[in-house]
């Protein structure tokens, strides 16, 4: 019994000491944390992705608090976190557009023509190195070995048939897999948006069809029938002004080649004349 | 002096924390993702076993035996480990601030790293004096930053590789560490 006891107070005093110390070097190493820098800290994400471009969440607290970084600075968070950010530094966080990441490709193995069997390192990258940049015959199209799918902290973004493909629901546009692409395929675009077109191929329409069944032969028919001109040609690719596109779906009906992709069901029904 | 030497080598060669003696996996397999965090946390573990080392020995030779409570020793050494690295980490925030942010969650995370309570009771078992304790702690934490960065160093190259599906992740990385504790068992013997 009476070990017992002394163990208690062994244990005990040892633990009461420790505790007074850590009490007392609490205050003499007391470092003053601003209030405003926690507070938001405690509404980021932190998934630490560094989309924003800061080192990870903290670092972008830290810049919010400052005054350096804009509330709406985090991509993940979007507008609610953005507008949670605003009440804690008394500003107004604005309208903050939610995106997403898009793949510019839909060439997969069926649709688009191969140059030879490739067996080899799995990286996007590395074809560089690889005779006529990879086994692709298409020079522009998703090589398919999925450096975006590793580079994605959100599992947002899988390799299909060969192409990569954006899950538009999990995806949090931080643009890790913009920066992944050698290419330069992978483009934000509105979360809203209907109407996108499937291809970057620059090259003249023979050489596209030789090449791809779904790549855009710089037709213009697009261009033309467009109601709110949101389409131009440039480089022999169409283009979508996502901001005057109203969402029709006139070019997808019209587009030959089936490169301008629906994302979303269109908003209002075409007028029919 | 030799015997120092001597305890050094045993403890960061031949009778590595990892690779021989499996305490502390936990990090070593959290963190040798790259070698550069991987270098972090060793020396972070170097540090905090080395001053580890040197209050739970005061503390036992000082406090436990005097009053014949040796069976404490673990819960003891628990609670001074988890201060230590609280006030460890107080003071680096306050004095070393680029030394905190190198560290970052490393700190908080060797509280509870076993290789730090194994080296403190080893120390007890072996029967060492407090520089002998020490100098096997210093040992341990060299030893530990070796193994893993050598784990991380794999692990870079591992990616690029082609792994059969159901060994991606851990799997491949428990195999990887198993092989090199079979590397290691070689030096068995050369003390």
């Amino acid at each position: 019994m009476n070990s017992i006891l002394m163990a208690m107070i062994i244990i005990g005093v040892i633990g009461c000491i420790i505790g007074i110390l850590l009490c007392l070097a609490s205050k003499a190493f007391y470092v003053e944390v601003d209030e405003k820098e926690e507070a938001v800290l405690s509404v980021l994400p932190g998934n630490n992705c560094g989309g924003c471009g800061y080192p990870g969440c903290s670092g972008l607290a830290a810049a919010i608090a400052k005054g350096e970084a804009p509330v709406n600075q985090c991509p993940v968070g979007g507008a609610p976190v953005a507008a949670k950010i605003g009440t804690i530094m008394g500003v107004d966080a604005g309208e903050s557009v939610r995106m997403r990441a898009f793949v510019r490709c839909i060439g997969d193995c069926e649709k688009a023509k191969s140059n030879y069997e490739y067996t080899g390192m799995e990286d996007c990258r590395s074809m560089a190195f690889v005779p006529g940049g990879g086994p692709k015959s298409c020079d522009y199209g998703c090589m398919g070995f999925g450096s975006c799918v590793k580079a994605c902290p959100f599992d947002a973004i899988h390799v299909i048939d060969g192409v990569a493909v954006v899950d538009a629901e999990a995806c949090k546009a931080c643009g890790k897999c913009i920066e992944a692409c050698p290419k330069g395929l992978i483009e934000l675009i509105p979360y809203e948006a209907t109407n996108v077109v499937s291809c970057r191929n620059k090259d003249k329409g023979k050489a596209v069809m030789d090449v791809c069944s779904v790549g855009c032969i710089a037709c213009h028919l697009c261009e033309k029938n467009c109601p709110a001109e949101a389409i131009t040609v440039e480089d022999n690719i169409a283009h979508i002004d996502q901001e005057k596109c109203i969402g029709c779906g006139v070019c997808a009906q019209k587009c030959p080649k089936k490169v301008i992709t629906i994302l979303n069901e269109p908003k209002e029904t075409p007028a029919q004349n | 002096m030799t015997q120092l030497i001597l305890i050094f080598i045993a403890a960061s060669i031949v009778n590595n924390v990892l690779l021989s003696q499996f305490l502390g996996l936990c990090s070593f397999l959290g963190v040798s993702r790259k070698v550069e965090t991987s270098v972090g946390m060793g020396g972070a573990v170097i540090f905090v076993i080395t001053i580890a080392s040197l209050v739970a020995g005061l503390l036992y030779k000082f406090v436990l035996v005097p009053t014949g409570f040796e069976y404490l020793q673990t819960i003891v050494f628990i609670l001074v480990i988890a201060a230590l690295v609280q006030i460890v980490e107080m003071f680096l925030k306050k004095f070393i601030p680029s030394l905190y942010r190198a560290l970052g969650v490393f700190l908080p995370l060797i509280t509870t790293n076993c290789a730090v309570l194994g080296v403190a009771l080893k120390n007890v078992t072996n029967d060492y004096s407090i520089l002998q304790g020490v100098v096997y702690g210093i040992g341990t934490g060299v030893g530990y930053l070796i193994a893993i960065v050598i784990l991380a160093g794999i692990r870079e190259k591992i990616e690029y590789n082609d792994i059969p599906e159901p060994l991606k992740g851990s799997g491949i990385v428990l195999i990887t560490s198993a092989l090199m504790s079979i590397a290691f068992f070689g030096f068995a013997g050369v003390i």
